[in-house]
């Protein structure tokens, strides 16, 4: 049937079984919002504040589903106001696709009003991106894009379409109820012959798991012969839902585990295993365990700085297993001695199938021992975020939770104290470390996940810079619950300043007069100061029982808490500064 | 660390807009330093092939074809063994006479190149060759005062069926 490009953008976002879109009309995206009024009942727009908010939120809701996020923009302006959302998703290989339109394809080059070059923009920071000037290409674009951001290594994808596409018509032909909304590799394949088909020639995309049975009993190898072996986890092993996969692993070959950032939730951290969070602020204990072992199985992880330090001499004495989809990560932080390519689930799955069960006693009653010279956290009576964040923990209920995060010391603490045991329970900006990312996150989780409870934790300084969307949680009514560690400075910032720059403190006394509870009021939430764990607890279980209004608990802490253990840049992870 | 050597890579790729910023763009990006770059289309106008010219170590090119294999427009990744590779550049140069024109003719000659246009105190001389037989030919025409000169960048394929 003949319908309208905006109409066909609609329709093709059903198709791909998206429920809910995230975005801010303008004049280039006029005939887009006319389809979304005609086609409300079929497909939910969250109108957010700012169109960086929207990208977050497209962000937190797959990272707490799998899902891929949606959000929209027109041109200029809003198209670049979505750049640190998609860079952040990018970052953390999240899949999302945005859309954006542009100005009609006789005033482009013009400099015409409102005119970027958003595909030359995203280019950098998108996995793929297009430009679609033709009604008759929309569909097959969009179905594309959602196929690369959701295939191999995940990861956002951007399509720009000029004005004049929306409202010219072209033949739709939705393909619900046919076999599959999404070609197969092997349909794409065949594509690749016909190089001219519509929306643009299609190359194959490279398959995800190319591993051979050579490469599982290589590893077997490498993991018997081991008597100390770690396992390091990544977002990976979140990523394809591989938590159970690695969960046996775990029990078959006797390994403690340990994670980076986008690791947390891939492994029960209340496990006697779990040694915790590797790299910069990681644990002591999972220091030594990188120290002390002579295997590193290293699952869906890129080898970070921030979990590297010093890559010359990182996992120095150890051979390293890496496990991985994405080719260009194998040897490009680290050199391994041998690796995996494929999606962690399938290996994981393979190689489940031909390890025999290991014993390693004396190795991991030496991780018993550590955690038990080491605890995660000194406990205090005083109010501190460490204390907040596991009075948190206690009062959830863990499984039915998501955790969000801003960046900074609170980001660190959480990571640090918060007992995660599910996957997808944890949203947080890992690589790009982008201020003002939760809140907008947690709103997308909550929507995607209207079951449980999401709760953002952040800080003062973060809290001002997108704290405009608790007016879209008002408006739709999602009970977020976004609390503030309160310390009135920029305390990461700070704490380096403190470290490294001989208490010099650069503009990171925030000393901010915001009244919290008259700013969460002002924009329709319950907003609630607390200066002790009794009131803090007895907010948080108030608002956990909101059902339709978003609560902000302002939490006063010390302005001088530090995240500790640190690894100082250059030194070496199996070194950390303890206090 | 290997040693850092000239390599060639040849890459097929989809004719779509904006391709060739998709891959300058991630050469730039990862810091990879391109010598030279030359496009254009292939036997299929679908596609275009790309010649690209690298200085690298081998964990670098192995860095540079994996990067390379993750563009979506990238639809092929050859690295030119180039011993057994055609590799050919050309160049055009428009050389000062000044009184030497035929010790400048003999220069081109000597090369197999050809003066392809001409004027009372000038001349433009090409030649088609490989890159060290280019270089060599400006270096022998250098003498006589280059006024201007353009390099297209090196294209080549794998000899025989290898390609």
């Amino acid at each position: 049937m003949k319908l309208s490009g905006a109409d066909i953008i609609v329709e093709s976002l059903i198709e791909q079984g998206v429920d809910t879109v995230f975005g801010y009309p303008g004049g280039w995206i006029l005939h887009v919002y006319d389809s979304l009024y005609r086609y409300s009942d079929k497909i939910n727009h969250i109108l957010v504040a700012h169109e960086q908010g929207a990208a977050h939120a497209a962000d937190g809701y797959s990272r707490a589903s799998g899902k891929v996020g949606v959000c929209l923009a027109t041109a200029g302006p809003g198209a670049t106001n979505l750049v640190t959302g998609i860079a952040t998703a990018y970052m953390d290989s999240i899949p999302m696709v945005a859309i954006t339109c542009n100005v009609n394809r006789g005033m482009l080059g013009k400099d015409s009003f409102q005119e970027i070059d958003i595909v030359g923009v995203t280019s950098p920071i998108t996995k793929h991106n297009f430009i679609v000037k033709r009604p008759e290409d929309i569909a097959p674009t969009i179905r594309r894009a959602f196929e690369i951001a959701n295939s191999g290594r995940k990861g956002p994808v951007l399509v720009d379409i000029t004005k004049d596409a929306t409202g010219e018509e072209a033949e739709f032909e939705s393909l619900v109820g046919a076999a599959s909304c999404r070609p197969s590799a092997k349909d794409l394949l065949s594509d690749a012959k016909d190089l001219s088909s519509a929306g643009g020639k299609m190359p194959p995309l490279q398959t995800s798991s190319t591993f051979t049975d050579k490469d599982i009993y290589t590893a077997v190898g490498m993991i018997e012969s081991s008597e100390k072996p770690l396992i390091f986890i990544g977002g990976g092993v979140i990523s394809s839902d591989a938590g159970e996969q690695l969960a046996e692993l775990q029990k078959l070959v006797d390994a403690p585990v340990t994670h980076s950032l986008m690791g947390i939730g891939g492994f029960d951290r209340t496990n006697e295993m779990s040694t915790g969070m590797l790299g910069m602020h990681g644990s002591k204990v999972s220091s030594l365990a990188i120290k002390n072992c002579d295997l590193l199985i290293a699952i869906g992880t890129r080898f970070s700085d921030r979990v590297t330090c010093n890559t010359s001499i990182f996992a120095k004495n150890t051979k390293i297993l890496h496990i991985d989809i994405d080719r260009a990560e194998i040897n490009k932080n680290i050199c391994v001695d041998e690796f995996i390519l494929g999606d962690v689930k399938d290996v994981l799955t393979a190689l489940n199938k031909k390890l025999k069960p290991a014993k390693h006693d004396t190795w991991t009653s030496s991780i018993k021992e550590w955690k038990l010279q080491y605890p995660t956290a000194i406990q205090s009576d005083h109010f501190t975020a460490q204390e907040i964040i596991r009075t948190i923990g206690d009062t959830v209920d863990r499984d039915n939770t998501v955790i969000c995060t801003d960046v900074g010391q609170h980001q660190m603490w959480t990571a640090q104290n918060y007992p995660f045991t599910t996957p997808r329970t944890f949203v947080s900006s890992g690589g790009l470390g982008t201020m003002g990312f939760g809140l907008g996150a947690a709103i997308g989780a909550k929507i995607s996940c209207p079951d449980k409870t999401v709760i953002n934790i952040t800080g003062d300084g973060c809290f001002h810079m997108n704290m405009n969307e608790i007016s879209t949680a008002v408006t739709y009514k999602i009970p977020v619950i976004d609390i503030i560690i309160n310390n009135n400075v920029l305390g990461m910032v700070r704490q380096w300043q403190r470290m490294f720059y001989d208490k010099r403190f650069s503009n990171t006394t925030l000393d901010k007069k915001t009244n919290y509870d008259m700013v969460a009021q002002g924009l329709g939430a319950v907003g609630v100061t607390v200066r002790n764990q009794a009131e803090f607890k007895a907010a948080l279980e108030t608002a956990m029982k909101q059902t339709d209004t978003p609560t902000v608990i302002n939490c006063v802490v010390d302005p001088d808490l530090t995240v500790f253990p640190m690894v100082p840049p250059g030194a070496d992870v199996e070194d950390p500064i303890m206090e | 660390m290997e040693e850092i050597r000239r390599r060639v890579i040849s890459i097929l790729v989809a004719n779509n807009a904006g391709v060739l910023n998709k891959v300058a763009g991630l050469f730039a990006r990862r810091a990879y330093n391109i010598d030279s770059l030359s496009v254009g289309e292939t036997e299929n106008p679908d596609t275009s092939r790309m010649t690209i010219v690298v200085h690298a170590d081998d964990l670098t090119l192995e860095q540079i074809k994996n990067q390379l294999a993750k563009l979506i427009d990238v639809i092929e990744i050859t690295v030119l063994r180039t011993a057994a590779a055609v590799l050919r550049e050309h160049v055009l140069v428009h050389v000062e006479t000044d009184g030497h024109r035929a010790d400048i003719m003999f220069v081109v000659d000597t090369f197999r190149g050809n003066v392809v246009d001409i004027s009372q105190n000038a001349l433009i001389a090409e030649l088609t060759g490989s890159p060290s037989k280019i270089s060599a030919f400006i270096k022998n025409l250098k003498p006589f005062g280059i006024k201007s000169l353009v390099r297209t960048g090196v294209t080549g394929l794998q000899r025989g069926d290898t390609m």
